[in-house]
């Protein structure tokens, strides 16, 4: 008797898992909307600097006002926190409902996250405000890292490393790393970089790697065999100027803020980092003297974008949707462009937009410490992940152990 | 009934911390299905020995652990020894007391930025006496010895262990037995070290484990003071439990059960420690000597310690506040050359939302804390059961809290307000117990059996006299549970989800930026929440008992 209500149960089951494996189809977009209304989005950003954060919020207040979407900034203290908590739910065996609607990602996050196949899409491709994407002068929007993104990641700023000094100190920065490393010999004491792992560390072994090898498009291959006569120029750099870094090499800052606030204490006169507007912003709040400027190498500086993601098991996937749609649209990207606010690069083609739409571009001032964009000079593709990991292991063994 | 029910409540808390371990030991063996470790194998034990920073970071752990624990406690003896009983005694725990409720993370940034090279101390005596117009290059934060590391855990150990031996002392007849030593002429340090210190150190032995396991674990203040190349050991298990390249796990797996080695380690080395000072000091003791010149060392001794440490925190809080309101601020300037409300007014939305939150959970975890205490403790508490709710203490939170955390989720509860409750609950109890057991069993029982020949039943001997002698003891405990949730960052961060912000969680993922502006902002949110309740868990005994001599300290 008991049985005859099992196909009943059964089809209940089934329902329901139609129900769950069921994803927001992004090209679909007024469905997307609807059922996004309501939603709380979760944003796993890294949250070390006050006006991304504030960025955020008035993302957060845009998506309300619009979509009826609301947004929660998780604050992480490193992306790959937002990482582990996916894989975590995954081993749990939670596979819909996830903690993390959306990350901010790229490099070596973004590679594993999608190796693992943890993210959503391809969605962004699909994403209504996606034609304005400048993908053809901005290359880096469709590869992160030497990997194709294959619509696995909304792109929303693009990044180049650039050298911030002390002009009343520095008269002449070195624009070269050979010019660096001179410099550093003749003036101890007064730069370093975040120790790697740290990424914006990791980068400047990176950057270093670029200008010491005979022929740098090794990097964009993963790490083979002959790692060790490849790198050997690295190393010797390293070996060359740590004892005239800060602190004799002894310790290095924990990452870029931490290095940026070296450098308004006056203990550094040379930072780096990866937001050419950064400086900028950073003297509009007060928060760094005036008399900072920014220069790159002539050789070339590390550029890279950064996306938003989305874990394949999202609980809010339309609203994460909506906002990484929100993120491309010109009043949000022209905010971020302000160099009062951010002073991130917008991956929007000016010739893409309306009359309207670029004159917001058009009425952003460049900002005191920032560059033009044909003062940057070449953006250099970032190294296969490999390497990120490779070097920053190395550079563990080598320097981060103490000897 | 009722005392089944609470001890499966007990049992699931501990039951909580060997599940989480579980979910390492496994891994450390290679075992981690999700990511494809389905064998078993030695091979994340010889990763973890291969890493060339391994003997350095061990080191390190061991070494400041222990000499943490070592100069906090004999300072807290010494202070207590020196100057019990005096106007300037209760003035002092007055003012150290309040301390305890400043999470190390806020203490650490202080102490950082009062002896960094562009700190407030290098700042007041530049350039006019030293000629520095620029920071020196000096490696005082993160030293390789672990020096700074050391000294911003003592910062924060001192008034903890005063505070417990404050609770301590009216259960161990502390008064006389100076009075007595006194009288036979000892000196006031000499008498109270062999009168009073071996009853008082066998009520606050199990604070002492705690804080030798606390300061081998620690990761904030490591991330903060401590050395980094290598780091010591927790801090490297962080990092590799939170690094992209999920292979790493299987290491930290490794490194988590070696760090709960260590820890276990050196408990059992401080308690043969223990027993070779008990030995030495019989023979002390029985020597005879009086020490009365000794006085004039030591008192000053332990009056300037506890005065470093006041001013230390202190200072460096007024740095942080100062810093809570600065625009631009260059070196050697001594104060800010901007003003600003910039940095408070962006967070203010933030800080009452978040602060309300943090309030209630702590609120409950600590009520929650306090009754499972006072039922346990009523019911007699076998050993064993008493053994195993101090896990939490002792067992390094890096060690299970991931393992924890994968429960949490199974049972689909992870990111709710009361899960976070829960998690902290397991910490919150054992810290709430500490405090309570030892006043707890040291009260004296003839008062219960003067109110039961009267004819009280149990239950009113409880309710009328056991817990009303026992007030202060009470408030101290619901002050320490209220402050351990506050400042619990790596639970409320895995267990919550990201979906619950405590004023510590938000505190920590600024302090990776090293913005001394808005630090400050959330460290004096943070301290001020505690704080608050500190201060009313030492006025209300005291308002209460104005009438009553003998519940009096000092």
């Amino acid at each position: 008797m008991r049985h005859r209500y099992l196909p009943a149960a059964f089809c209940i089951a089934f329902q329901g898992v139609v129900a769950t494996a069921q994803t927001p189809d992004p090209s679909d977009w007024e469905a997307v909307l609807q059922e996004a209304e309501g939603q709380t989005v979760f944003w796993h950003a890294w949250g070390g600097d006050p006006r991304i954060n504030a960025f955020i919020a008035s993302v957060g207040e845009e998506l309300q006002a619009r979509y009826g979407v609301s947004l929660e900034h998780v604050r992480l203290a490193d992306t790959s926190d937002a990482v582990t908590r996916v894989i975590s739910e995954r081993q749990a065996g939670r596979d819909s409902g996830g903690a993390v609607d959306a990350i901010w990602i790229n490099g070596a996050n973004f590679a594993s996250m999608k190796e693992q196949g943890l993210l959503f899409g391809p969605f962004a491709e699909s994403l209504p405000n996606w034609p304005l994407v400048d993908t053809e002068a901005n290359p880096a929007v469709l590869i992160d890292f030497t990997l194709p993104v294959e619509g696995f990641g909304s792109p929303w700023a693009m990044f180049q490393m650039v050298f911030e000094y002390d002009s009343a100190v520095v008269t002449e920065p070195p624009r070269s790393l050979d010019a660096l490393r001179e410099w550093i010999a003749q003036n101890p004491g007064r730069f370093t970089y975040p120790q790697p792992p740290d990424f914006l560390g990791t980068s400047f072994l990176k950057q270093a790697m670029y200008d010491v090898l005979q022929d740098p498009s090794v990097l964009l291959e993963p790490v083979g065999e002959d790692y060790d006569a490849v790198t050997a120029p690295l190393w010797e750099f390293l070996d060359e100027i740590t004892p005239n870094l800060w602190r004799q090499g002894r310790a290095f800052p924990a990452n870029e803020p931490a290095l940026a606030q070296l450098l308004a204490d006056g203990e550094i006169d040379i930072g780096f980092a990866f937001n050419p507007g950064r400086a900028s912003a950073a003297i509009a709040d007060g928060e760094l003297q005036d008399t900072v400027r920014t220069f790159v190498f002539d050789e070339g500086t590390l550029a890279n974008s950064s996306y938003l993601s989305i874990p394949y098991n999202a609980a809010n996937t339309a609203g994460a949707l909506v906002l990484a749609n929100l993120i491309l649209d010109p009043e949000i990207q022209a905010r971020a462009q302000d160099p009062d606010v951010l002073g991130f690069q917008t991956v929007l083609g000016m010739h893409l937009l309306d009359e309207e739409d670029r004159a917001r571009f058009e009425a952003l001032e460049l900002g005191i410490a920032t560059l033009a964009p044909d003062e940057l000079g070449t953006g250099l593709l970032e190294p296969h992940p490999s390497w990120t990991t490779r070097i920053a292991e190395d550079w563990t063994a080598r320097y981060g152990t103490g000897q | 009934m009722a005392r089944a029910g609470l001890w499966a409540a007990l049992a699931l808390l501990s039951a909580l911390p060997l599940a989480g371990l579980a979910g390492v030991i496994a891994p450390s063996f290679g075992y981690l299905p999700a990511l494809g470790g389905d064998r078993l194998s030695l091979a994340p034990w010889q990763a973890l020995w291969d890493w060339p920073g391994l003997g350095g970071a061990v080191r390190l752990s061991v070494v400041t652990g222990l000499l943490a624990t070592a100069i906090s406690l004999s300072l807290t003896l010494l202070i207590v020894a020196a100057w019990q009983g005096t106007r300037s005694f209760l003035w002092v725990t007055r003012a150290l007391a309040p301390l305890l409720a400043l999470p190390h993370a806020a203490a650490a940034f202080g102490l950082a930025f009062l002896i960094a090279p562009s700190g407030w101390i290098a700042r007041a005596v530049s350039p006019w006496a030293t000629g520095w117009e620029r920071p020196p290059d000096l490696l005082i934060l993160n030293d390789p010895w672990g020096l700074s590391l050391v000294a911003g855990l003592v910062l924060k150990e001192v008034p903890f262990l005063l505070l417990m031996t404050l609770a301590a002392l009216p259960q161990s007849d502390s008064l006389r037995g100076q009075m007595v030593a006194r009288a036979l002429g000892y000196g006031r340090v000499m008498g109270w070290m062999k009168a009073v210190a071996p009853r008082v150190y066998a009520q606050i032995r199990l604070p002492v484990y705690a804080v030798l396991a606390y300061s081998m674990s620690v990761v904030d203040v490591a991330l903060i003071l401590g050395p980094t190349r290598p780091p010591t050991l927790a801090v490297q298990i962080l990092d590799w439990m939170t690094h992209p390249d999920l292979q790493m796990r299987f290491q930290a797996a490794a490194g988590a059960c070696l760090q709960l080695l260590l820890v276990l380690g050196a408990l059992a080395l401080w308690r043969l420690g223990e027993g070779l000072v008990a030995r030495w000091g019989r023979g002390w003791a029985e020597g005879g000597a009086r020490g009365v010149g000794a006085d004039r060392l030591l008192r000053p001794l332990a009056a300037g310690g506890a005065l470093a440490i006041g001013l230390a925190v202190g200072l460096g809080l007024a740095g942080l506040v100062l810093w809570s309101f600065a625009g631009l601020w260059r070196f050697p300037a001594l104060l800010p050359d901007v003003w600003s409300l910039r940095n408070w007014v962006g967070q203010a939305g933030d800080l009452g939302r978040i602060g309300v939150v943090t309030a209630w959970i702590a609120l409950g975890a600590t009520l929650v804390a306090l009754g499972l205490s006072i039922a346990m403790l009523q019911a007699g508490g076998g050993r064993w059961g008493m053994r195993l709710i101090y896990l939490p203490l002792i067992v390094p939170q890096i060690a299970f809290l991931p393992g924890l955390a994968s429960l949490a989720l199974i049972l689909g509860i992870d990111g709710t307000t009361w899960a976070v409750m829960a998690v902290h609950l397991v910490f919150v109890l054992p810290y709430v117990l500490l405090s309570l057991a030892d006043p707890w069993r040291a009260w004296d029982a003839r008062a219960g059996l003067s109110a039961a020949s009267l004819g009280a039943r149990p239950w009113r001997v409880l309710w009328a006299v056991r817990l009303p002698m026992l007030t202060r003891a009470l408030c101290v405990a619901f002050a320490v549970g209220f402050a351990t949730s506050v400042a619990q960052y790596l639970p409320t961060l895995l267990i919550g989800a990201g979906r619950v912000s405590t004023v510590t969680t938000e505190a920590v993922a600024l302090a990776a930026s090293s913005n001394r502006r808005l630090i400050g902002v959330w460290a004096v949110v943070q301290m001020a929440l505690p704080m608050a309740v500190f201060a009313l868990a030492l006025a209300l005994p005291a308002l209460l008992f104005r009438n009553r001599q003998g519940m009096r300290i000092g």
